[in-house]
């Protein structure tokens, strides 16, 4: 048997569809966020506590109404999506006017607010949620559980399905114009602050969806979102800030690297991505796949 | 003029006679309860091992009235430069005469300095590296309720003396990981077993699997998880979603805790063996310490650091009250250590030269989901592990203050 630097190939090809499924993950969230900074130059902070919810919203679902995950990934995004719109309408949309500091800081409150107000309700060791898809399949070089799959597959199809919209449709082409030149395109009739709203709730639904599929995996705690949100930051930074492909690219890319790193020096695993972010922002200081404005 | 002999007798009895009335500083007993209380570790720690704290003041002002003691509280976020400021604080501003609890090896292993420094007392319940009664000891700290040798020790002989004899640790990567890993790994090898390997993993991490997939490449018949709290239930969680239990690796659970069981839920966590020192569900007097407990905390069960907390309380004002004084730290952890311990959630016991605390400790289980009558029903006692081969041997740990 051949190895690779001292690690057998199998468990390198485990770890890189490891590294994929989390990037899956990064690429959702950073996904989101690049839809809401992207339109609305807005950096959601409350991001990752966003995703919290969704993941204790499909738990109280199951555990109050028996509604199963499959019932969970329509209904939290749609409810945490309307909470968002609600948040937008009450504050976001009072500091357009101002810098996007004011923004950053109005979230990141909202953040710390929502991570307490889960810490009383659930307690800080969190809440377990069943796998909805149990068992696994052996690939020969890895054992690869069904849910993890089905999270490859479903976020990749979410992914597509947004850029789609916002870089081929009309809806989409809105959008973008709308963030050019807002007052022109409301000019042509288009009602521009209910667009935004709108992308904003849509960007807290990703949010959300990403926590349901994060449920069945991780323990589901008041933490999640904090711990992940930085990472995806950085995700978003090295992406390149609002692009779409950009972020879902980066997403999936940095997931890859972050699990070869696992495997060859573990310590430096959760700061791998911030070595690649300084270096991205000193040589391509708006990101791989962003544009100098 | 030199003064009399006579005023200089009434002036000495003046000051005797203050100080039979006992010598507190600031007129009284102050009691920092140094903990994490928003953190991962704030429910077996937390707001709990303040109720704690104030339970044991409570019940020894009921049978012992007359002290005048204070039980203030403050959120340390598992960090030791917040932990040592906190310390330093409130023991030269505020007055503190004892912090207790400390989760976190690391902001106890901060603050256990500090007290020696300013000559306070330290008791520590909630943290885990043994090294506090080891290379670390000083006059002024005791450890409590449970340490990472005794959990090698009990855990680690269990398993592996029932035929698990090769190990993959998955370790946290800070002191209390590495004291935990270093401890279980002796235990193993001692009894003839073999450590096949290790990862380090950053605190506090969430997806495991990568770590999961090196340990199942080793074959190791043990993974076990020198973790705590969230990383933990996670590692436990995705194992399970692995097929790593199915496809015949057992997890050792080093630390585990009531709180991250009722997490988990039993369906994942059935099964799984560990130590622990102390179960609500034991004894009547447990029962009815984790009935008022549940009342207070919204319906949470009291876990070791919580009955360690209280224990611990109860012993230092008993010793502050013999002593008559609070003043000097050293003197009064001398007098814990002279004293034997008694108290109704850990029974009776003594406090070592090292500052070790001595106690039974046991080996659980978890029940499966058609054993447990409810919520918190979720242990089993394989084993009880008496004080005497609990601990580690009092030469064996390097600590200073013990002669050879």
């Amino acid at each position: 048997m051949f190895e690779l630097i001292g690690v057998p190939p199998q468990v390198l090809f485990g770890q890189l569809l490891l590294g994929l499924i989390n990037g899956a993950f990064y690429a959702l969230l950073s996904l989101g966020l690049a839809v809401i900074f992207g339109m609305l130059n807005v950096i959601n902070f409350a991001h990752g506590a966003q995703y919290m919810l969704g993941a204790f919203g499909a738990w109280l679902l199951l555990k109050y109404t028996g509604i199963p995950y499959w019932g969970a990934l329509v209904i939290v995004p749609l409810v945490i999506g309307a909470f968002g719109i609600v948040l937008e309408r009450l504050f976001l949309s009072r500091l357009y006017h101002l810098d996007h500091l004011y923004g950053l800081l109005l979230t990141f409150g909202l953040a710390i607010i929502f991570e307490g107000v889960a810490r009383y309700v659930f307690g800080a060791s969190g809440v377990s949620y069943e796998n909805p898809i149990p068992g696994g399949v052996n690939l020969g070089f890895m054992f690869l559980p069904y849910y993890r799959a089905w999270v490859i597959v479903f976020s990749l199809a979410v992914c597509l399905a947004t850029w789609f919209m916002i870089e081929r449709t009309k809806l989409g082409s809105y959008l973008r114009a709308a963030v050019e030149r807002p007052d022109l395109v409301q000019a042509m009739g288009i009602n521009v602050p209910l667009m935004i709203t709108l992308t904003y709730g849509f960007g807290v639904a990703l949010a959300a969806l990403a926590g349901v599929l994060a449920a069945p995996v991780y323990s589901v705690t008041p933490k999640i979102g904090a711990e992940i949100i930085i990472v995806v930051f950085a995700v978003v930074v090295i992406g390149g800030m609002g692009s779409i492909m950009g972020s879902v690219v980066t997403g999936f890319g940095l997931g890859l690297v972050e699990g070869l790193t696992k495997v060859f020096y573990p310590e430096a695993s959760n700061i791998v991505i911030f070595v690649i972010m300084a270096i991205v922002l000193v040589l391509r200081p708006a990101g791989l796949f962003g544009t100098a404005k | 003029m030199r003064p009399s002999r006579l005023m200089l007798g009434v002036a000495m009895a003046g000051l005797m006679a203050s100080a039979a009335h006992a010598d507190m500083t600031e007129g009284g007993i102050k009691i920092g309860v140094l903990t994490d209380m928003s953190g991962t570790y704030s429910d077996l720690s937390g707001g709990g091992s303040v109720w704690s704290a104030k339970k044991a003041v409570e019940d020894y002002l009921k049978a012992k009235p007359g002290l005048k003691v204070e039980v203030i509280a403050a959120d340390h976020q598992n960090k030791a430069d917040i932990s040592a400021n906190t310390a330093r604080q409130w023991y030269d501003v505020d007055k503190v005469d004892v912090i207790v609890d400390l989760v976190t090896s690391s902001t106890a292993l901060a603050v256990n300095q500090i007290a020696k420094e300013k000559n306070k007392v330290a008791l520590v319940s909630g943290a885990a590296s043994s090294a506090l009664t080891g290379k670390d000891c000083t006059a002024n700290t005791i450890h409590w309720t449970y340490d990472t040798w005794a959990l090698a020790n009990g855990t680690g002989s269990a398993i592996t003396k029932t035929g698990g004899d090769s190990w993959f640790f998955l370790t946290a990567d800070y002191a209390f990981g590495h004291a935990l890993e270093k401890d279980t790994a002796a235990v193993v090898e001692k009894l003839g077993g073999k450590v096949m390997g290790k990862v380090r993993h950053p605190f506090p991490a969430q997806d495991f699997s990568s770590f999961l997939l090196q340990a199942q490449a080793s074959k190791a018949k043990i993974i076990g998880l020198a973790n705590a709290g969230a990383d933990t239930t996670n590692a436990i969680k995705q194992a399970s979603e692995f097929g790593i239990v199915a496809g015949g690796q057992n997890l050792a659970g080093l630390l585990v805790f009531i709180t991250d069981v009722h997490a988990l839920g039993l369906k994942t966590s059935q099964g799984l063996i560990f130590t622990e020192s102390w179960y609500w569900d034991a004894n009547d007097t447990n029962r009815a310490f984790a009935k008022e407990y549940a009342a207070a905390n919204g319906g949470k069960y009291p876990t070791m650091v919580h009955a360690g907390v209280y224990s611990s309380v109860i012993h230092y004002l008993k010793a502050v009250e013999d002593l008559k004084s609070d003043a000097d730290g050293a003197a009064v952890v001398a007098k814990m250590k002279a004293m034997p311990t008694d108290d109704k959630l850990y029974g009776k016991g003594t406090v070592r030269a090292d500052g070790r605390k001595i106690h039974d400790m046991y080996l659980f289980e978890v029940k499966k989901p058609e054993e447990s009558k409810g919520p918190w029903d979720y242990y089993k006692t394989r084993a009880t592990i008496p004080a005497t081969e609990a601990w580690r041997p009092l030469d064996a740990g390097e600590c200073p203050l013990v002669k050879k």
